[in-house]
Parts: C-alpha cells; sequence; structure tokens
C-alpha cells in the first residue's frame, strides 16, 4: 500500500494543495482512505494528521470506512422521491438483504443516499462508482444487482445509452440531454470554436472588459453579479499572479443546465475562459467540476486537449505572443456549500469547503491569496456571444436589467421536463405551458435556496428585478404534500449540507426542521407558526455564507405564500394544552421503579 | 380598583428565580402595593383560592406534579410567564435528556459509586411520590406560555420591570444590563 500511495503523492508533486485530487485516487483504489495512508500523507504533505483528517471527513465521497466495491449513491432529492424512489430502495435493500447506507457483509456492494446529483430531469438516478444510472425501476435494478453479482464492469452495466455526445462516441452514459428549447445565444447554430477569441485577443485586454461591462452580463450562478465589473475589480488588484475559476459545482436541487453545457458546449465554455482569463491576465484557469459530474472528466479532458492542439489553450495562443492560458480540472467531492465561491477556493487549496470571511473578496485575495475570478460555467460561455455581437447584440435580449438570455432547468410535475434556453423576463405561467405542467400547486423557483411561490404569483418574471434564479423551476402539483414533501426534504438538505461553520446554520435549522415536523405532526400552535417565521429570517443575517443566509429560506417563502397549509394543521384554540401524554412518558420510569401508573396525582 | 392577583410556582427548578425575584429589595413595599399574592411560595397559599391575573413559574417539567401543577396555573391564571432558563428550556435538569430515565435511576439508586447504604437494591416507588417523566420538558411544550423572562437567574430588575409592565400596562423597559447574562 505505501507504494502505491506514496506514488500517487509523487504523481501530484508532492503538493499538500492537490490533497483534494490526492485523496479521490486513494479512494478509488481502497474503496475508503486506510489509517495508513492518512499518515503517509500526513508525513508526505508537511501536514498534520488532523489536516487531512478534517478534509477527508468533510466531503461526502471520501470514508474511512469502506464504502463497497461498488458504491451506490441514490440521490434522495424531493423530485426523487416523488419519481418513485421508495420503490428503487426496497427493490435494493430486497435483492442485496441490507438496509441503506450499510455494506453487505462480503464488501462487494455499499449503498448511500446522497444528495441532489444533478438527474432531477431523469429520476430517480443513481451513481455507481461513478458512473450514472438513471430513470430506475425496480426491474432496472434487479438487472443492476446481478450484473454486479456476476462480477460486470461498470461499463457493462451501461444498458440504455443517451443521444449524441452521450452516447457510445463520447460519453456512453445513461444520461439524456433533454434539450427542449434552444436559445441564441448559448445554441447558436453557427458557432465555430476559437472565432470569438481571434476576435477577443485583435483587442487589448481592457477592451474586452469594457465590451462586457457594457453588455450587463451578470452572474449566472444566482447572485447576478456584473461580471464586467469583477474583471475590472480583478485587474485592479494587480499583480502578477491571477487565476480564473469556472464555478461548475452545480449543487442546487433541481438545478442540471451546466451539466448539459458541459456535455453539449465544452468548447464554448473553454473558448469563454481563454477569453475571460486574457481579460483579467490570468495564466491558468480551473474547472471546479462537481464529483457527480465525473463521468465527463476524460471527455472534457480529450476536449482541452484537442483545443491544446488546434492552439487555443496554451502558450502564444492562436499567435498572440505572450498570451498564455491553460486550463485545468479540478475534481470536487461532494459539498452543495463548495457552490459558493469562496468555499470553493478553500477546497482547491486542499482543505475543508468552509466559507471565508469577506472581504478580502476573492478578486482582491482568492485562490492561494491571488487576484481569482469566479464565474458560472454559463457566465463563460455567454462572453463568447457578446465578443462576437457585441454588447448592444447582447442587450437586445431580456429586460432592462438582465440583459440576455437563462438556460433553465426545469423538472418535477410536468411533461417535460429538461432545459429551456429563455430570454429574461419570461413568465412563470409561460414556462409551466411549455413544460406542460398541469394542475400546479406550486413552483419551486432557484431550487430550495430560491424561493415557493403559487398561482397567484405565476405571472411574474424571470429576471434579476423580479424572481431571480440560477436556473431551476421545480413543478409541484396539487396532489403532493408540498410541507411533508418538499420543505422538509429541503431542510434535510440543507442540514446535511451545512459546513457547522456559523453556530445559526449549524442548529437553528435543526430546530426550525424539528419544529416544522412537530407542526406536521399535528401539535403545533399559531404561536409555532409565528416563531417559526422569526426564527427562519434569523439566519439571513448571521450566517457568514449563502447557504446559511437562505437555508430557512424554503420554511420562509412557504409561510409567506401558503400560510394556509400550516394554518390547517395547527390547533387554533388559545389555551391549546399540547399533546403530551402523561402516561406515556412516565412509562419507562414507572416500569424501572416497578409501579402502576395512578391518575390524577393529587397536587399538594 | 382591586389589585390584580398574582401566583408563582417552582417546578423543576431551584428557587433560584423566586430568590432573585426577591433581591428587588425596598421595592418589596410597591410589590406589596401593586400586587395581591394568591397561591405562591412568598405567602405560602397551598392552593389557588380564586382566578389570578399573572402566573409566574420557575422551573420545567420533570415529574407527574409538575405537570398537575402547571396545568393547574394555566387554568387558574390569564396570564403565563416562563421565568428562567429552566422554565424556557429545561435547562440544568434537562441535561439527563440524553440519558434515559431508567439509566438515570440506577446510577442514582443501584450503581452509583456513592451508593453504598442501599443494600436491599429498592427503587423508590411510593405512590405518594410523584411519577418521573421520560424527559425534563420546557413549560411551553405542556401548556401556552404568553411571555418569557431569559436568564439564570433573570435579574430581580428584569423580574420587576416585567411584572410592573404587566400590571400597568406600560411598555417593558429592559435595557441591555438587564438582559446580558455573562
Amino acid at each position: 500500500m505505501r507504494e502505491n500511495i506514496l506514488s500517487i503523492i509523487e504523481k501530484y508533486q508532492k503538493d499538500h494543495r492537490r490533497l483534494m485530487d490526492i485523496l479521490i485516487a486513494i479512494q478509488d483504489t481502497y474503496r475508503h482512505i486506510p489509517d495508513e495512508a492518512v499518515d503517509i500523507l500526513a508525513d508526505q504533505l508537511d501536514l498534520s494528521k488532523v489536516d487531512v483528517e478534517q478534509t477527508i471527513s468533510f466531503y461526502h465521497f471520501l470514508s474511512r470506512e469502506p464504502v463497497g466495491k461498488y458504491a451506490i449513491y441514490l440521490n434522495d432529492s424531493a423530485v426523487a422521491n416523488i419519481s418513485g424512489r421508495a420503490e428503487v430502495v426496497q427493490a435494493f435493500e430486497e435483492e442485496l438483504g441490507i438496509s441503506f447506507n450499510n455494506v453487505t457483509a462480503d464488501g462487494l456492494i455499499g449503498m448511500w443516499d446522497t444528495a441532489d446529483i444533478g438527474m432531477n430531469d431523469q429520476e430517480p438516478a443513481a451513481l455507481i462508482n461513478g458512473a450514472v444510472f438513471t430513470k430506475l425501476t425496480p426491474k432496472k435494478v434487479k438487472n443492476l444487482v446481478a450484473g454486479i453479482k456476476a462480477g460486470k464492469d461498470i461499463p457493462d452495466l451501461v444498458t440504455e445509452i443517451g443521444e449524441e455526445v452521450n452516447g457510445p462516441a463520447a460519453l456512453s452514459t445513461m444520461v439524456t440531454n433533454n434539450i427542449r428549447q434552444k436559445g441564441a445565444i448559448l445554441f447558436s447554430d453557427d458557432y465555430e470554436v476559437g472565432q470569438a477569441l481571434k476576435q477577443a485577443i485583435a483587442q487589448t485586454p481592457e477592451e474586452i472588459v469594457t465590451e462586457v461591462k457594457q453588455s450587463n452580463l451578470r452572474g449566472r450562478g444566482g447572485a447576478g453579479f456584473p461580471a464586467g465589473l469583477k474583471w475590472d475589480f480583478c485587474r485592479q488588484s494587480g499583480g502578477d499572479e491571477v487565476y480564473l475559476i469556472c464555478n461548475a459545482d452545480e449543487g442546487e436541487p433541481g438545478t442540471f443546465k451546466d451539466r448539459v453545457i458541459l456535455t453539449e458546449l465544452p468548447k464554448l465554455l473553454f473558448e469563454g475562459m481563454a477569453i475571460a482569463g486574457y481579460a483579467i491576465g490570468a495564466k491558468q484557469g480551473i474547472v471546479y467540476l462537481r464529483y457527480e459530474y465525473r463521468y465527463m472528466q476524460a471527455y472534457l479532458e480529450s476536449i482541452l486537449q484537442e483545443l491544446r492542439d488546434q492552439n487555443f489553450l496554451g502558450k502564444n495562443i492562436a499567435g498572440k505572443a505572450g498570451f498564455d492560458f491553460d486550463i485545468r480540472i479540478q475534481l470536487g467531492a461532494g459539498a452543495y456549500v463548495c457552490g459558493e465561491e469562496t468555499a470553493l477556493i478553500e477546497s482547491l487549496e486542499g482543505k475543508r469547503g468552509e466559507p471565508r470571511n469577506r472581504p478580502p473578496f476573492p478578486v482582491q485575495r482568492g485562490y492561494l491569496d491571488k487576484p481569482t475570478v469566479v464565474n458560472n460555467v454559463e457566465t463563460l460561455c455567454s462572453v463568447v456571444q457578446v465578443i462576437l455581437e457585441g454588447a448592444e447584440w447582447f442587450k437586445s435580449f431580456g429586460t432592462s436589467e438582465s440583459a440576455g438570455t437563462k438556460l433553465l432547468s426545469l423538472s418535477g410535475d410536468c411533461k417535460n421536463p429538461g432545459i429551456y434556453a429563455v430570454e429574461w423576463g419570461v413568465t412563470v405561467q409561460k414556462l409551466i405551458r411549455r413544460a406542460g405542467a398541469t394542475n400546479v400547486q406550486a413552483v419551486q423557483i432557484g431550487g430550495p435556496s430560491g424561493m415557493c411561490i403559487g398561482p397567484d404569483q405565476f405571472n411574474r418574471q424571470l429576471a434579476f428585478e423580479d424572481l431571480a434564479t440560477g436556473g431551476s423551476l421545480i413543478f409541484i402539483g396539487e396532489e403532493r404534500d408540498l410541507l411533508g414533501d418538499f420543505v422538509v426534504n429541503f431542510m434535510d438538505f440543507f442540514i446535511d449540507e451545512s459546513c457547522g461553520s456559523c453556530a445559526p446554520c449549524r442548529s437553528l435549522n435543526v430546530i426550525l426542521r424539528n419544529k416544522l415536523l412537530k407542526i406536521l405532526d399535528g401539535k403545533g400552535t399559531n404561536q409555532d407558526i409565528d416563531e417559526l417565521y422569526k426564527w427562519a429570517g434569523v439566519g439571513r443575517v448571521t450566517n457568514r455564507c449563502g447557504l446559511g443566509q437562505t437555508a430557512a429560506n424554503p420554511i420562509l417563502s412557504t409561510i409567506e405564500n401558503f400560510r394556509h397549509l400550516y394554518e390547517d394543521l395547527v390547533e387554533t384554540n388559545e389555551n391549546f394544552v399540547s399533546t403530551f401524554d402523561l402516561k406515556d412518558s412516565v412509562a419507562e420510569s414507572n416500569a424501572a421503579v416497578d409501579r402502576e401508573f395512578v391518575l390524577p396525582h393529587k397536587t399538594r | 380598583m382591586t389589585k390584580p392577583v398574582l401566583a408563582t410556582t417552582s417546578l423543576a427548578g431551584c428557587f433560584g428565580c423566586h430568590m432573585s425575584f426577591l433581591d428587588i429589595d425596598e421595592r418589596i413595599l410597591e410589590l406589596i402595593d401593586l400586587v395581591e399574592f394568591n397561591k405562591s411560595p412568598v405567602d405560602d397559599i397551598k392552593t389557588f383560592t380564586k382566578q389570578c391575573d399573572i402566573g409566574l413559574i420557575e422551573g420545567g417539567c420533570c415529574n407527574s406534579e409538575n405537570i398537575e401543577v402547571l396545568k393547574d396555573f394555566r387554568k387558574n391564571c390569564n396570564i403565563l410567564v416562563s421565568v428562567g432558563e429552566c422554565a424556557i428550556m429545561g435547562g440544568l435538569p434537562a441535561l439527563r435528556n440524553g440519558i434515559s430515565i431508567k439509566e438515570c435511576l440506577e446510577e442514582a439508586y443501584l450503581d452509583g459509586p456513592t451508593v453504598k447504604a442501599n443494600t436491599e437494591k429498592i427503587m423508590p416507588n411510593d405512590e405518594e411520590l410523584p411519577m418521573l417523566l421520560d424527559m425534563v420538558y420546557p413549560c411551553h411544550e405542556i401548556v401556552k406560555i404568553d411571555y418569557f423572562l431569559p436568564g439564570c437567574p433573570p435579574r430581580a430588575d428584569l423580574i420587576w420591570n416585567a411584572l410592573v409592565a404587566l400590571v400597568t400596562g406600560d411598555e417593558l423597559k429592559m435595557p441591555y444590563e438587564v438582559v446580558k447574562f455573562d
């Protein structure tokens, strides 16, 4: 083992900042991180053992215990649940004779719950040793388990294959793209790789920044910060070492647009990164790819090599002397919070993905404490069209404050889940129609951290000035239990994904979830609803990062828009006496001391 | 005009909140002018003799008697106030909530290192004794509580100010000094 681990460490030049890669490689080989490996890593990388251990413990896909030769990670998002997850779980458990979150006695197969894996349009879905298995049914599960027991390799277990890039020529994956509506900016028919890059390097970096500023392109990850301004701030920070990071850690449940971009348009993305690199003076770009999308890693590497061969990456790019820029892909290891840019940077440096205090902002001090721009996948893709067609053309799409188009992931109770490229300003109603959703009770905009709206608000627009979104809508049908099936699931998600750094995020969300369960259990009062609402607001001002600030949104926005659902569940009698049951609560102590229950006990 | 009627009790508490209440010093004379006491350890009235306006509750609920008393207070008082951490969230007694009551009893009466005399391994089970609850409950999980006064104990000034505000209807004065806890 020692030799093997040493060679893995060697592969990453004994660089402790590449701890993530090293740990993933060890996890792949041994199906866990053995004690011996921790000792060797601490020794070789000049870290303390605790440094190594705390990084391991932070990430969902790194484990100190063996996860099974075949590790099945089954998505447990709300949409998976309404798509038949329970039957799939039952089938797995029956076939293997163990319950979830366990490994078979022979160590062959482990089954684990896992947070959203970006397949909301094809649930229930699971990752098995990195490969994606979609639209699972009890029958498919049976075949899968039989195949695994027969010792088949993962590629041989994949029976259905998706279209085009997902097909045998490149990815050979079960994933399908489901692109339902193409738009001018991301899916332009006449896109030719390198054109925009050549156009960009004919201008000065300042001119590029100005153009992007004028286009009003805003960040597509959700927060909507103007991209040109971010670049400008980075340039102002100065220094000769600057980094560009592409945030492909798309972890918001219900969002899968970056998955499709990475599958269909990787060249557009990498060209956008090269242009951004040129504009801010970065020599290195890093794509932080969520672990769940690692099935694309080799394919993306091959595209990068293709671009290097064409001299669109590497040294003196496209003949421009002195313009050197290259891209590497960094794999995450399963942590929603790493989508937050400062947590992402921590993770890139081989540490726990805990958000940093801001300021300093990444554009001042980011990766390795150098000025760093972190842009979303879709933002960087949009840059290419801004350069090709100009800021004015770009602004001709969308609304006054939200220029351009937006890629949306639509899923949930609808006929046509998938990807829709729309202009900003589109109404929710229109999207409901296009997705073929009927009898819609509610729409979750922008994932759990966004908001939940009812029919009286379906005429609202998707735009930064109205309903801002990082790119997802989940339709929730009339027949669903909105609070029980969705809000509880969303709260569980945030509780699991909290990094634990801020107390209100770490504990308050648990308290809120429990209070919600109390109400769902019929034990709540109006006072509970009021308190829930009041306390939920606390996280917004007392947590450090976006996760903590928005984690209570599932509760906040459903109390705001669906208060009647809560009120239907609570006791309205002002002098309500809880459903506390004296007989039940003294049963244990009475049994311990051997006495009978007598009521009433006389008060003295 | 008749004076508002006040009742107080200590459930699973240490009487510290009552002691803090008595810390109002010379204002105790004003207190007598302000309210009439009914069931309370202050005047040693054991049972309610009339409907009261305000009930101050110290301590959470750890046994069946606490439950009975608390329900009795809810029935006989128009306004209930949880006074101090034990009433509000179980406080120190709730430290046992992570341990099963069976284990607690065994540790206390059978297995504890200081248990020497109990050679017959008796656990107290006389029917005169209140029955122990599986956990220590905060008061608002048993009945509706109208107001909460935090602190361990809440300062005399906080209790006094709250009481005066309730009786007079004036706004509660809560300067920083009376709600800081370190």
